[in-house]
């Protein structure tokens, strides 16, 4: 499963995934990170079965931990499957298949947003 | 050779015995038996192309109320129609945006609705003449209820499209979609090997009167479209086909986010194979059709073009730039484009469909000149400050304020001693390394991303990047990075005021 972990200011410079990892022994498997002055955000893959131990490892230490397990909505009747959104998906979840239909391959998202802007038929969307 | 004529292949069509072909399948037949043995054994090719069409809209024929009304101004669920023609007719073009929901409902809304049969309302002032009485309506209908509606689109079907990528390193929202910072991603329009124009490049076949498939049922070309620009290989059509009869299938509204509303159009047009030389031509293939991938990252009307691209390349899904692979997006529809060539060869062959000799051919020698402008346009050196005041990085926190304090200027430019700017500083970073009690060195108080203009660039586009980082001053540099002046939001505001 995906998770994505939000650390703060106050913590950014602490050196808390290390000592996660060391803790729970459980590696990380980050996919994207993305650090600014102000947050640091971090999408990293985990077997299920080990969500539990390395979010309390990561909440003790102030970090904020969610799973990212609802991935992207396709609404089917609003798509014209022009491909706009295959371009722009950080992780390759739209493509195309020999006939030209779009396939989405939910599994791979990271609930990032960034298709939604670019649908131009309003078919894609999260859910808050 | 073969020479046929539309009225010969208009009896074909009647007794069944005509032969009818996609533009994709032409590419294989052509290669196969030659133009000429192409020519002699297919008789219609159908193309099709589905995508934004921004200059597309409808005539609307209201009827009159009692007492009558000369609409001066309409509103459809909100949004805008144009009510210069007679008084009970309106244009509603499809990029026109709502006056309370913004770009998220428009005119191409308003036209997708009016197909599916959705109820409309409709809100119409007029001053009221002896004639019109009325002078406020409003009233709630649906398509049925209209006494025409009839899609006139000034400009479809263009022959080919410019693809879009972006080289700065800020996303980009646009009528090519997003586009992603640092060359992230390439997108494109237009249906390559299916598309219409593509496949009748010279307008042997095609012109005024031409039947066509457009938006699920049958049209018709009006002629050149607004922008024909055909000696550059952009030609463009006019289209008019009946809105009551149109399928929401192939007119779909769309939103572009940071750009505005479009409407997607299905259009097809059917090419007679008179002879060989119109045989060749619909031969052409997703590798003979060459466009250009443009930096949209530069805002002015000659956009740099990156590189040339065919659209097999672009299909591909990906293209290199700069020696990068760049992943490419369609925003037309390959699939409906095909349904659409598709659908117009059933018809041709089950008999519904038949071909017209068109009254005119479309000019084939027209260029779309850009504008006149007449007013002067501002540049940036003609209203920045050339005395401008700067600081060295070494300098101290208090030498700056005094030079802040001096000048009552509130940006000082941070720069080295070959005048190569590095920096910027204004009041409030001094006062809050007074505050922080951090008397330190410039350097270490002050911006390094700094957001610069350079002296020959328009104040418009100086203003809007202004505006967009929410600063109020940027520095203008020369191409060694030498700070040359400044300017500032108020410089600018001034300059607009006195337009005004
Ligand atoms: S939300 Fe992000 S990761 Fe998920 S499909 Fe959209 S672009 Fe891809
Ligand atoms: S951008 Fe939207 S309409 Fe186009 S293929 Fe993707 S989901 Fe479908």
């Amino acid at each position: 499963m995906k998770i994505r972990i939000i650390i703060n200011r106050d913590i950014v410079t602490k050196p808390i995934l290390a000592e996660a990892i060391i803790e729970t022994g459980i590696p990380l498997n980050i996919a994207q990170a993305h650090f600014d002055s102000t947050t640091g955000e971090i999408i990293a893959d985990i077997e299920d079965t080990e969500y539990r131990m390395i979010k309390n490892a990561l909440v003790s230490r102030g970090a904020e931990v969610l799973r990212l397990d609802t991935p992207i909505n396709w609404d089917e009747e609003e798509c014209v499957e022009c491909g706009g959104c295959i371009s722009v998906c950080p992780t390759k979840v739209f493509s195309m298949d020999e006939e030209w239909n779009l396939k989405v391959d939910t599994t791979k998202c990271i609930q990032c947003g960034t298709c939604i802007e670019m649908c131009p038929h309003d078919a894609l969307s999260l859910d808050v | 050779m073969v020479n046929k004529s539309i009225s010969e292949i208009n009896n074909r069509i009647k007794d069944g015995s005509v032969n009818v072909v996609t533009a994709e399948e032409m590419v294989g037949i052509v290669a196969e038996l030659g133009a000429q043995g192409a020519a002699r054994e297919v008789d219609v090719v159908t193309t099709g192309t589905f995508g934004a069409m921004c200059s597309s809209g409808v005539f609307l024929n209201f009827g009159h109320a009692e007492p009558p009304i000369k609409m001066q101004k309409v509103w459809l669920n909100d949004v805008e129609a144009y009510t210069g023609v007679a008084a009970v007719d309106a244009y509603i073009g499809a990029t026109q945006v709502s006056e309370t929901l913004g770009m998220e409902y428009g005119g191409a809304h308003v036209i997708e609705d009016l197909i599916r049969g959705n109820t409309i309302d409709v809100h119409a002032i007029s001053p009221g003449t002896d004639c019109y009485p009325r002078k406020i309506l409003d009233t709630t209908l649906d398509i049925n209820d209209l006494n025409q509606a009839i899609m006139l689109n000034p400009r479809n079907a263009y022959q080919k499209y410019n693809a879009a990528t972006n080289s700065t390193s800020q996303k980009l929202y646009t009528y090519m979609g997003s586009l992603m910072p640092n060359y992230g991603n390439v997108t494109y329009s237009g249906a390559g090997v299916l598309s219409p124009l593509s496949n009748d490049p010279e307008y042997r076949t095609i012109g005024t009167g031409t039947r066509i498939f457009l938006g699920g049922t049958q049209g018709y070309i009006v002629g050149q479209g607004t922008q024909h620009s055909s000696k550059s290989g952009f030609g463009t059509l006019m289209l008019q086909g009946d809105l009551k009869e149109m399928d929401a299938e192939f007119v779909r509204a769309s939103t572009f986010t940071g750009y505005g509303v479009s409407l997607y159009v299905g259009m097809g047009i059917p090419i007679p194979i008179l002879d060989e030389k119109v045989a060749l031509a619909t031969a052409v293939s997703d590798a003979d059709i060459i466009t250009q991938v443009m930096d949209y990252g530069i805002p002015t009307r000659d956009r740099p073009v990156v590189r040339g691209v065919t659209y097999e390349e672009l299909r591909s899904g990906s293209i290199e730039i700069k020696g990068r692979e760049v992943t490419t997006s369609s925003l037309s529809s390959f699939k409906r484009s095909r349904q659409i060539a598709g659908i117009l060869k059933d018809w041709i062959s089950h008999g519904e469909f038949f071909l017209s000799q068109p009254a005119e051919r479309l000019p084939s020698d027209t260029v779309s000149k850009p504008m006149k402008q007449t007013r002067g346009t501002a540049m940036v050196r003609d209203i920045m400050a050339k005395d401008v005041m700067t600081i060295h990085k070494n300098a101290s926190v208090f030498d700056a304020a005094k030079m802040i304090m001096d000048v009552s200027f509130n940006h000082l430019p941070v720069v080295t001693e070959n005048n190569i700017l590095v920096g910027i500083i204004t009041a409030w970073d001094i006062s809050k390394a007074v505050a922080q009690n951090t008397f330190d060195l410039v350097e270490n108080i002050m911006t390094r991303k700094v957001i610069t203009a350079t002296d020959t660039e328009q104040v418009t586009i100086a203003a809007r990047r202004l505006e967009q980082h929410g600063v109020s001053a940027m520095p203008v540099v020369d191409e060694q990075h030498h700070v040359i002046g400044i300017i500032t939001s108020d410089d600018i505001s001034m300059l607009f005021a006195r337009r005004n």
